[in-house]
């Protein structure tokens, strides 16, 4: 069990690469330094699209998790 | 300059929704990961950009089967003007129409959806690709 302060969470269960990855930016975009955001993702892509644009966007990737048919992905807006 | 940061580009020829979809998911895609992405578009997929053309059903490439055709057709993914806008948001994102293809059919500029920012001609293309990769779909 994450003890992580999440600030937004998304659900994009049910979604097709990349909506995840593109409700996540949207979503950081709209955020502030230092907010947590949770994402909800059944596409398997997420797996290495999250990741990927976490590094490129230099924001810190906190934890993903496996869970039944989803992962979740904590990001912490960093800059 | 970094390989990471050079631009792709997408040259749209086919006009049929599932390689609109496969491109739109490869500019969306380039352009979150920061890289610039310039769209030309010639022939088939020129047509599918028209006012009012967009959301129109544009068939599916003969490549797909009569087995794959509805499971394509079902798929929820976003619809490709969906995901381009999205590409436009979150990036660079350049969509050019091909100047000889608006010839070819007879396309004037206010024939074309908003999405697409302008008409150029090839060369102008081929210097915004720079040394970066260029893709034929």
């Amino acid at each position: 069990m994450s003890t992580l302060q999440i600030d937004k969470s998304i659900d994009a269960r049910g979604m097709a690469c990349p909506g995840p990855l593109m409700n996540l930016i949207g979503a950081i975009r709209q955020g502030q330094v230092g907010q947590v955001f949770e994402v909800l993702s059944s596409d398997e892509g997420s797996k290495t699209d999250i990741p990927a644009w976490v590094t490129k966007a230099k924001h810190e990737l906190l934890e993903v998790r496996e869970d039944a048919g989803y992962a979740h992905f904590i990001v912490r807006k960093a800059r | 300059m970094d390989e990471q940061d050079k631009p792709i580009s997408l040259v749209l020829f086919s006009g049929t929704d599932d390689k609109l979809t496969a491109a739109a998911v490869l500019a969306v895609g380039a352009a979150a990961m920061g890289r610039p992405v310039n769209v030309f578009l010639q022939y088939y997929a020129l047509d599918a950009f028209r006012n009012g053309k967009v959301t129109q059903d544009h068939s599916l490439s003969p490549e797909a089967s009569e087995s794959q055709a509805p499971i394509v057709r079902a798929h929820n993914s976003q619809h490709w003007s969906d995901l381009l806008r999205q590409a436009k948001d979150v990036g660079e994102v350049n969509i050019q129409a091909c100047a000889l293809s608006m010839d070819m059919f007879g396309i004037g500029r206010e024939d074309l959806d908003p999405i697409v920012d302008g008409i150029e001609g090839v060369a102008a293309f081929i210097a915004s690709a720079g040394d970066g990769q260029v893709v034929f779909i």
